[in-house]
């Protein structure tokens, strides 16, 4: 048995002239949660689609679980969970019905999908609502029901995409702990994100933009990469310090955030860039600090910096 | 002022968003366009060449005179010959003729006495058909060259006419039958042809075809529940019709449940063909009108399928409710068997087969 869960090589997807995917290669690990960070548009969706053998790949190979994809796909079918972007279980249903429908589909005789039904209420906190219309549900809870479906016929895999974009903080928060524990059994966990908190939950991560594989690993090895290249200002007028930065060649980008100014450099910007900033930016009573970087500054890095090299 | 700019934006707004929609702006081009042509060729209150036959029991010249000059009004088309009524009959009921002119074995007597020359039998299930032989009643008899025609009283007309099935011609006998066919088209298409396609639009079949879930066992599935539906609703329409418009079967009730059960399979299939079509319900909705419309005016429900031209009657033939009006008058109205229909059963099943290939091998379990 492999290590490995998700293998792509050169994956590319287009619809017309779009290239929505752009050979992608990935290598995703067994027993981990496994992010897909990017901007709305970046390819997260399709990729995903590819994956479980919704869309056929314009190029390039799929190996999920061992199977060939999309040829085997309906024999994957059976070993993945899917927790679809749009909440797709039937609002005129309720929480059991939905529950005791994707049974039936997924072929559990009767005895075991009751008995997996009641264990799902009760992890997903479900039990109170069980006879309610999925319709008149909160986003939160819609979620947590879709994840329950999603694991009813307990997969190896699953895909989650963008499961939290209805949700609140609190419950995103929750959420995250359930995947922590289905992780904890065993499963392999992908989901797609473009929140950086959640990305930074992930075992690894991979950074898509405009249909491309940015970086790939695992968060903190990403962030620790743009180390020494993250400086904050500290000052009045950071407006105007702004644009001035943003002239200088070793600045990539520069973004405000409440009483200081962000500025990421680029990547051959040597040592004692600080220095240099200092000097060319004439306002009185900055403070300039290196800071840990973050995966926004990852991710500035990845979308702007590497349409500028 | 106000008011006016933004009618204008929402007329334009509602014409930009009509015009993206390629099957529904086709519609609007097309319903009228063929439908018009279509129906303005076909539609023909003028009967003609209604298929019957001809029972001569005298074996005489006479017989075949009669036959030639009846075969001239082009009212009626010769189709066969037979050698009793009784075979005629039978023949009337299974819906290979409409009618039969019966000539007796006295005819040259009862021909130089100036009676009733012979007797129209006919099936009256079709209002339209039987008005059109009654009019062959007091048709003028030329017998032999240079003698005047016949002189025909009404207390001795050319032809005795006698109307099965409906005598006093009462057109709900020929319509509540017929109705059933256009009310099961009209929701059993319907209903299915936008189950898929709901499916889709609200985004349940991104789960669905993730799961192992078999098309044809998708599909049979969807069917199912409105099998019953349109049990309920024959149930109603026959029920009422007899209640009310005292319209009662003759046939056996296991013919009618084999008929309609053939049918409601036809037209539940034909929907869940469009539902591979359609993209959105708002399609489906009006791919059913274009089926709708031509089961009601090509499919013998109004007009007589004989009145039609031959292409129209091609065009009929694709229809399940052509088939399915021809079974219930002869099963409700006429009392055949279903042995007796095999033909139109036939096709229906066959139909039914057809569209539920077509439906499954076109769905995907894919977003391609």
């Amino acid at each position: 048995m492999t290590e490995t869960a998700i293998t792509t090589r050169g994956l590319s997807k287009h619809f017309g002239d779009l290239v929505a995917v752009d050979a992608v290669n990935l290598d995703i690990p067994r027993g981990q949660i496994y992010g897909f960070l990017g901007p709305n548009g970046s390819g997260k969706t399709t990729t995903i689609r590819m994956l479980c053998g919704l869309l056929t790949p314009t190029a390039g190979d799929v190996e999920v679980l061992g199977l060939e994809i999309p040829a085997a796909a309906e024999a994957l079918r059976r070993r993945i969970g899917y927790m679809t972007q749009k909440f797709s279980l039937y609002d005129d249903l309720t929480v059991v019905e939905n529950m005791q429908f994707m049974a039936r589909i997924h072929g559990l005789p009767r005895q075991q999908a009751n008995q997996r039904i009641a264990e799902l209420l009760d992890r997903y906190t479900l039990q109170t609502m069980r006879g309610r219309r999925a319709a008149a549900m909160s986003g939160g809870q819609r979620q947590r029901l879709a994840l329950a479906v999603a694991t009813l016929h307990s997969p190896d895999l699953l895909f989650l995409d963008e499961p939290t974009s209805a949700v609140d903080p609190e419950n995103r928060r929750d959420f995250w702990e359930k995947l922590f524990d289905l992780v904890d059994e065993g499963k392999t966990v992908l989901v797609s994100t473009h929140y950086m908190d959640e990305a930074e939950r992930c075992h690894q991560l991979a950074v898509l933009e405009t249909g491309s594989l940015r970086r790939q690993g695992p968060p903190a090895q990403l962030m620790a990469a743009l180390d020494q290249r993250v400086i904050e200002i500290r000052g009045a007028d950071l407006r105007r310090v702004k644009a001035s930065a943003l002239q200088l060649p070793e600045v990539q980008s520069a973004a405000q955030q409440g009483m200081q100014l962000r500025i990421l450099l680029t990547a051959d910007a040597a040592n004692g860039a600080i220095e240099r900033l200092r000097q060319q930016l004439h306002y009185p009573s900055l403070e300039f600090n290196v800071t840990r970087p973050s995966l926004e500054d990852v991710f500035v890095d990845c979308t702007q910096g590497d349409a500028l090299r | 002022m106000n008011s006016g700019q933004r009618i204008v934006a929402v007329a334009g707004k509602e014409l930009r968003q009509l015009s993206r929609d390629s099957v529904t702006f086709g519609m609007v081009v097309m319903i009228p366009l063929i439908q018009l042509l279509l129906f303005g060729y076909a539609i023909n209150t003028m009967v003609r060449d209604i298929p019957v036959a001809i029972v001569d029991l005298s074996g005489s010249v006479a017989a075949r005179v009669i036959a030639e000059q009846v075969r001239v009004t082009q009212v009626v088309e010769i189709v066969a010959t037979y050698n009793t009524p009784a075979e005629a009959e039978a023949a009337i009921i299974a819906g290979d003729i409409r009618a039969t002119l019966v000539l007796p074995h006295d005819l040259p007597q009862r021909l130089a006495g100036g009676e009733t020359a012979g007797q129209w039998l006919v099936d009256g299930s079709d209002t339209m058909v039987g008005s059109a032989l009654l009019a062959l009643r007091s048709m003028p008899l030329k017998l032999e060259a240079g003698t005047p025609p016949g002189a025909y009283s009404a207390r001795h007309p050319t032809f005795e006419v006698a109307l099965f099935f409906n005598p006093e011609r009462r057109s709900e006998v020929n319509v509540v039958p017929g109705l059933t066919a256009i009310i099961l088209t009209m929701t059993m298409i319907l209903f299915t042809s936008a189950a898929l396609v709901r499916e889709r639009e609200q985004g349940n079949m991104e789960l669905l075809i993730t799961t192992p879930i078999h098309p044809l066992e998708l599909m049979i599935g969807k069917l199912i529940p409105y099998v019953f539906v349109g049990i309920v609703q024959i149930t109603i329409i026959l029920g009422l019709g007899r209640l009310i418009f005292d319209v009662p079967l003759h046939g056996r009730f296991i013919d009618l449940a084999i008929i309609t059960l053939a049918f409601i399979g036809a037209s539940l299939t034909l929907g869940l063909l469009i539902s591979t079509l359609a993209r959105t319900q708002m399609q489906a909705m009006q791919m059913t009108v274009f089926i709708l419309l031509p089961s009601i005016l090509l499919s013998g429900f109004m007009f007589p399928y004989d009145a039609m031209p031959t292409l129209a009657q091609y065009i009929s033939e694709l229809l399940p409710a052509t088939h399915f009006i021809r079974l219930i008058r002869g099963v409700y109205l006429r009392g055949a068997q279903a042995s007796q229909l095999l033909p139109d059963i036939l096709w229906l099943l066959g139909f039914t087969a057809l569209m539920l290939v077509i439906a499954t091998k076109r769905f995907r379990k894919t977003l391609d």
